[in-house]
């Protein structure tokens, strides 16, 4: 807890309902600024929603015909990153392939944070013998690396968008469960809490109004991990040729098919689909890492 | 100690059980009836019902769960029949080569991890840390399969240094051809690398940041000293917890490089399944990967006991 909070806890009787969205995100935008690695984190996230979701507007291609006499051809030309083997304009297909990344990765991570911190809290406010069940699962999910389960259900079950956002997001709660719980753990004895139980609060008002809240720096730091490895889930499967129907794409499935031209040295067909999922996933990692300092007291010392 | 052991123990084999349970309910995900998605859709019905009493799907699902649980612990992971062959027989050949792999990358990146985050730590806030730094942040946010691209594209087309294909075979067969195990390792070694140098710098720092270090320093050792004799292996011992907590991100890389690399492991077997819908060898190979993690953890755990005595009263 911030010097602020705890001040404030002093002085006003219901600070103990720490309202989500007033001091943690003040803080955490002023940290995210002065700290030039998550500046240019959120730099990158924004012109990469811009590029992908604006950019067909200025910069018009066809992404559903094929086109087979302009395959394969290398940048230059009407063709500032070439062609692919189908002839789709490779840089008007990254803006496409960007948009179905960024969406889904940014649905899986707030699916998966919705049920870790929902599963977390639980588990960690009841405590005993039910604790001890639902951490028991996580771990046996834990377990099972995430591409494994992945590839299973997108074998038994034809892709669509929403499936992916559920199925990746539903793989990957595990942490932020793990880390509300603990949390939890440590919140549910605290003082404030305990006032609650006293004036006759019900289970479910300390945890949503007064456990949950004061997570709130833990699931932020989380939840945009969540979205760097929603979005490397998303390509790992789309260059396994999973998850994705043509002429539907992603930057893994672009990448999916550049390894068929990797002998031909077609380079204009695995860098830039690489690049900008390296870049993405490295911007929200630097924007997470900002906000660990904001929360974490610990480490802004560093 | 014993204690220790046994309580891990416990917690692990209930873990086993979850993971059993699990792999159990994928078995009943998948579409139609087990026996439609593994005999497909030409099996008449004297086959679909032959086979539910073979593998008592006929069964109520609890004692299925049972059945199955007891052919798991005779070691029975399943028949493909697409192979005609058992599910351990294929693991049998393809599991030792997926431990190569993944034990020669986590030794490489162990080794490169060692001068990378000492670099980093003594240098730190410097010109190297951040270059060092730098470069394994993009390594971390790098997916295997354009890391392992790139690596064919430039020492196998290019330079033509190393074969851009995995040496085929069982293990000895492999080893018989050194060179290219080179690529695939280095692959699978660099993403855990980022993971590993990112934890052991800022625990190093943590550890410079103690008092033990200040009394070093007072009796006149060189810094080189306190690092490599004080600091360095105080850090290192959470590493052994990283490693196992690593394990399942690891395996997961490994059927990413397997796949890439035509490497022929336990990931490829999984990837090739899935191709052509052969779910008992995936359900099989999953149990197979979980159980891998399991041990895995427990091994690092225990190691780490033993190393820190401290872990061992902490309940």
């Amino acid at each position: 807890m911030t010097a602020q909070q705890s001040l404030a806890t002093s002085v006003s009787p219901d600070a103990g309902e720490v309202t989500p969205g007033t001091r943690p995100w003040r803080d955490a935008l002023a940290v995210l600024i002065a700290n030039r690695a998550a500046l240019a984190g959120l730099i990158v996230i924004v012109v990469m929603l811009g590029f992908s979701f604006l950019g067909p507007l200025f910069y018009h291609t066809n992404q559903v015909a094929t086109d087979l006499p302009a395959s394969l051809r290398p940048p230059g030309g009407g063709h500032p990153l070439g062609t692919d083997n189908e002839g789709h304009d490779v840089l008007g297909r990254l803006m496409v392939a960007g948009q179905s990344s960024l969406e889904v990765g940014l649905a899986a991570a707030a699916v998966a944070t919705i049920i870790g911190v929902c599963y977390g809290a639980i588990s960690g406010f009841a405590g005993g013998i039910l604790d001890g069940i639902m951490m028991r699962l996580v771990d046996g999910l834990l377990a099972i690396p995430t591409i494994f389960l992945l590839v299973f259900l997108f074998t038994v079950y034809q892709a669509s968008t929403l499936l992916l956002v559920l199925v990746i997001g539903l793989v990957a709660w595990l942490v932020p469960a793990r880390l509300v719980r603990a949390e939890t753990l440590s919140l549910r004895t605290r003082e404030y809490v305990q006032a609650v139980r006293v004036m006759g609060g019900s289970g479910r008002r300390m945890v949503a109004l007064h456990i949950v809240p004061n997570t709130i720096g833990t699931i932020m730091v989380n939840a945009t991990f969540q979205v760097a490895d929603a979005i490397l889930a998303l390509a790992s499967l789309g260059f396994l040729g999973l998850g994705v129907q043509p002429p539907a794409t992603n930057w893994g499935a672009m990448l999916s098919t550049g390894i068929n031209y990797v002998y031909a040295n077609d380079w204009w067909l695995i860098y830039p689909p690489g690049i900008a999922i390296v870049l993405t996933v490295m911007a929200f990692n630097a924007v997470g890492d900002g906000m660990r300092d904001v929360f974490e007291v610990r480490l802004r010392r560093r | 100690m014993l204690s220790y052991t046994l309580r891990r123990a416990g917690q692990g084999l209930a873990v086993v059980i979850v993971v059993s349970f699990l792999t159990f309910l994928e078995a009943h995900l998948m579409p139609g009836s087990p026996a439609r998605a593994i005999l497909g859709v030409h099996a008449s019905q004297a086959q679909i019902r032959a086979f539910n009493a073979e593998n008592g799907y006929n069964q109520p699902v609890p004692v299925q769960y049972v059945d199955y649980l007891d052919r798991l612990v005779h070691g029975n992971l399943g028949f493909s029949y697409q192979q005609n062959q058992t599910v351990a027989a294929l693991l049998g050949e393809r599991l030792p080569a997926t431990v190569l792999l993944v034990g020669l990358s986590v030794i490489v990146a162990l080794l490169l991890m060692i001068p990378v985050s000492i670099l980093q730590a003594t240098r730190r806030n410097k010109p190297t840390d951040y270059a060092l730094t730098g470069v394994t942040f993009v390594l971390y946010a790098m997916p295997e399969f354009w890391l392992g691209l790139m690596l064919i594209m430039l020492l196998a087309e290019k330079v033509r240094a190393f074969p851009p294909v995995a040496p085929q075979g069982n293990v000895p067969q492999i080893l018989a051809n050194p060179a290219g195990l080179v690529l695939p390792v280095i692959t699978l070694a660099l993403g855990s690398l980022a993971a590993f140098t990112r934890y052991l710098r800022s625990s190093l720092l943590d550890n410079l940041a103690e008092d033990y270090v200040r009394t070093a320093r007072a009796t006149g050792a060189s810094e080189r000293r306190v690092m490599l004799r004080h600091v360095f292996p105080n850090s290192l011992l959470p590493v052994i917890t990283l490693v196992g907590l690593s394990l399942p991100g690891i395996l997961g890389g490994a059927l990413i490089t397997e796949s890439v690399f035509n490497y022929p492991g336990m990931g490829l077997l999984y990837w090739n399944s899935a191709q052509s819908r052969d779910y008992p060898v995936m359900l099989g190979v999953t149990m197979v990967v979980g159980l891998a993690t399991i041990a895995g953890n427990l091994l690092a755990d225990l190691l780490y006991a033993a190393a820190d005595p401290r872990v061992r009263y902490v309940s």
